[in-house]
């Protein structure tokens, strides 16, 4: 899998595609509440440009970029983010995963924070599940 | 757009997906099997597009073209990337099999409303009405998926992570770590 030794053309492609993937990610991370997308997009499309820095630069490289320890812990916390927002609604006395408790004196302003904090888990959760998936599948082959 | 060369996207889109489909079911070699998959999504995503469902295509341009073909391609790794012929003994039952699945398939097709009618449950149930007037007021995002996604349905959306998450951990069970992973974490 590690193309770092030759193939010049891709590696520098590579190296400027990556960062604009990265960042395209995050926009349609924050953006999704004014365009199409949101968590789940911007999460596979991250995963998208680690797995092209995987795939070019080799799994090694890839798995020092993002541990796999790590990644264990951030698919858990995005979920426990998600969740979490709907158990602080429900301890300030309003119905589960109701954003309006955020900033009750404006409930829109809490629903903007309650949306953003909820996409940012699932974001950080299907990212991190999918670069699992693909450490687990590519890193067995090596075996 | 005028609706003939709506019609006319349509019509091409589809056919390209059924030619899409031929190809993949007559190929034998696996790697051109997961890059006709990622083109399936591809023209899938284009068909959505044209449906006004950005969001929708969106993901399945992500993770029908993108994702999908990537896993595919690690499988190919694990294993051999070449399918083998099927038995000549095997092929009547196959047919009876296909054939009846798609029987099956159209007779339920014969159900669903035309294309666009607009007297569908889905235009014109209530809440679809109360949605439109009132996200604006409650919510005050302009994206409406993204609202109702995230707040009218917001526990779906959860259960839908915990999906995620959770298959996420079967494959990591399944396949579990390799081994010098597992070295470096015990050191």
């Amino acid at each position: 899998m590690a193309l770092h030794q030759e193939h010049v053309v891709l590696r520098v492609v590579a190296k400027m595609l990556i960062p604009m993937i990265l960042l395209f990610a995050l926009y349609v991370q924050f953006h999704g509440d004014y365009g199409p997308g949101g968590g789940f997009q911007a999460g596979v499309i991250f995963a998208a440009g680690i797995i092209l820095y995987a795939l070019v630069f080799g799994l090694g490289a890839a798995r020092q970029v993002v541990p796999p320890p790590v990644l264990r812990r951030l698919a858990a916390l995005g979920v426990l983010l998600y969740a979490g927002v709907g158990v602080f609604s429900l301890l300030s006395g309003y119905a589960f995963l109701d954003y309006d408790a955020i900033d009750p004196e404006h409930p829109s302003h809490g629903q903007h924070l309650g949306i953003l904090l909820v996409e940012l888990g699932v974001g950080i959760t299907v990212a991190s599940v999918m670069l699992m998936l693909f450490f687990s599948f590519a890193g067995r082959g090596r075996q | 757009m005028n609706v003939f060369a709506f019609d006319a996207l349509n019509v091409f889109l589809l056919a390209c997906l059924v030619v899409t489909a031929i190809a993949i079911a007559r190929l034998r070699g696996l790697f051109a099997v997961a890059m006709l998959s990622g083109i399936y999504s591809l023209l899938s995503a284009s068909v959505f597009v044209l449906l006004d469902a950005v969001d929708v295509a969106f993901t399945e341009a992500a993770v029908g073209a993108g994702m999908t073909t990537v896993l595919f391609l690690a499988t190919f790794g694990l294993t051999r990337s070449r399918e083998n012929a099927a038995s000549h003994e095997r092929r009547l039952p196959a047919l009876l099999v296909s054939v009846a699945c798609g029987a099956v398939l159209l007779f339920a097709l014969s159900d669903l409303p035309p294309f666009g009618a607009a007297d569908t449950p889905v235009q014109t149930h209530p809440i679809a009405e109360r949605y439109v007037e009132t996200t604006h007021d409650e919510v005050g995002i302009p994206n409406m998926v993204t609202t109702l996604l995230a707040s009218y349905r917001g526990f779906d959306t959860l259960g839908e992570v915990m999906v995620v998450f959770t298959a996420g951990i079967a494959v990591l069970m399944l396949l579990g770590r390799c081994s010098r992973e597992r070295a470096e974490d015990d050191h």
